[in-house]
């Protein structure tokens, strides 16, 4: 049985825990905290953007006048881009996102695609190379401050394999953050480029372009992929900051049960150790008399 | 003339300009172009420049590093990669900033280099003629 100082020692090493996952937990929030107002900023310009795409692409004709919106006929290369975090502590944030891209890469290549990956964070990078997958980059600290100049370089290289043919076709995994304790690891398809319709508001303006549709389309589809990748950048590490949060809650709320339980424990000890030593008092003293 | 178009300036950063107005002037990739409102529909490239507009008679200066304009009848959005009011602008650290680029644009080794020193020297320079204005007005 556990001596007395031993429970003392665990109680004292948990409730350090406690303390450390707590101090986790508000460094998580405030990171959140400025990681979300940086996303909600960037929000009117992606709409815009969005907008303004799907109202240049709607109509144009697939016919490989514009190489980034066209599919392939063949499509025999696959690139994956995973985004995920470069740290742990986070609880199953890191282990969805690898599970939904080993799902996809399995998928791939049992159909017979040949698949390389880009990783955009430590934790997707350690877990793939452990398993032999051909990694094609690796990139870290992009969650840091998602910025442009980032989003722009990865996009600018993964247009270039796509218009290469080194990549026929260009996939993105990233954590869409929904609410604070909902984040879900999302899939989208980068390149071909994909307008996404916003509203039904069939919305068919006769447009002035300047200088020609075709120019305009050629010009701002990259900015697209960019924007795209951007968002992505985002709303992954808003929802890092999110899960680690909860993760770190969950751990602090886990130690103080635990304090509690062994505070008990502890109780008990101390308690069946006086009653003991009242005993062989009280059976000495008895002794003595007779 | 009651009649306004809404004026949106947003940059992947924030949004800098939102408010009604009566004219914009816009620096268009094929040269300057003025919208009043109901203006047909139209969309374009602009170039790394001033924009300008009139809110109640007072004009108001924008430096836009380049991006799109999309022009509605009733409303103009400019997706700018970056853009900022005249009254915002650092006078101090854009004349630094231009200094750079000329330097560099002087100490350029090939044409990469050359280009972009060439950019960022464009970038200065809108951004001090925008502030210049702007304190003018």
């Amino acid at each position: 049985m556990a001596t007395l100082r031993d429970i003392k020692r665990k109680i004292d090493a948990v409730k350090k825990t406690a303390q450390i996952t707590r101090a986790m937990n508000m460094v998580a929030a405030a990171k959140l905290r400025g990681a979300q107002a940086n996303m909600e900023k960037f929000h009117p310009y992606a709409d815009k953007f969005r907008e303004v795409i799907f109202r240049l692409a709607s109509g144009v004709e697939q016919d490989g006048t514009f190489d980034l919106l066209t599919p392939r006929d063949d499509v025999r290369k696959v690139e994956l881009v995973l985004l995920t975090a470069d740290r742990g502590l986070c609880g199953s944030f890191n282990h969805n996102l690898i599970t939904l891209a080993e799902k996809f890469l399995l998928e791939k290549e049992s159909e017979g695609y040949e698949v390389t990956l880009v990783t955009a964070g430590r934790k997707g990078h350690e877990y793939f190379r452990k398993r032999k997958f051909k990694i094609r980059k690796s990139l870290t600290g992009l969650l840091n401050k998602p910025n442009y100049d980032d989003a722009y370089s990865l996009g600018r290289e993964l247009i270039e394999l796509f218009q290469t043919g080194e990549a026929d076709e260009v996939y993105l995994i990233y954590s869409q953050f929904v609410s604070m304790l909902r984040q879900v690891p999302t899939l989208i398809k980068l390149l071909p480029v994909v307008p996404e319709r916003e509203s039904e508001e069939s919305q068919q303006l006769e447009y002035l372009f300047e200088p020609s549709h075709e120019v305009l389309l050629n010009d701002i589809l990259p900015n697209y992929v960019y924007v795209q990748i951007l968002e992505s950048f985002y709303q992954t590490a808003v929802s890092e900051h999110a899960a680690r949060m909860t993760a770190m809650d969950n751990a602090t709320n886990n130690c103080n049960e635990m304090v509690r339980d062994l505070t008990l424990v502890y109780n008990k000890a101390r308690q069946a150790s006086i009653t003991k030593e009242l005993m062989d008092i009280v059976g000495g003293a008895e002794a003595l008399r007779k | 003339m009651a009649e306004k178009i809404l004026l949106e300036i947003v940059t992947p950063e924030r949004k800098v300009v939102s408010d009604m107005v009566d004219i914009v002037v816009a620096p268009g990739e094929m040269g300057e172009f003025g919208v009043l409102p109901n203006h047909i529909p139209f969309l374009t490239k602009i170039k790394v420049g001033e924009l300008r507009f009139k809110v109640d008679g007072r004009e108001r200066y924008v430096a836009v590093m380049g991006g799109y304009a999309e022009v509605l009848p009733d409303r103009v959005t400019i997706l700018a990669t970056a853009a900022e009011e005249a009254t915002d602008i650092d006078v101090i650290r854009a004349r630094a900033a231009k200094e750079r680029a000329e330097r560099r644009l002087k100490e350029a080794k090939d044409r990469l280099e050359f280009a972009r020193a060439q950019a960022a020297l464009q970038r200065a320079i809108a951004r001090l003629k925008v502030a210049e204005k702007g304190r003018g007005a």
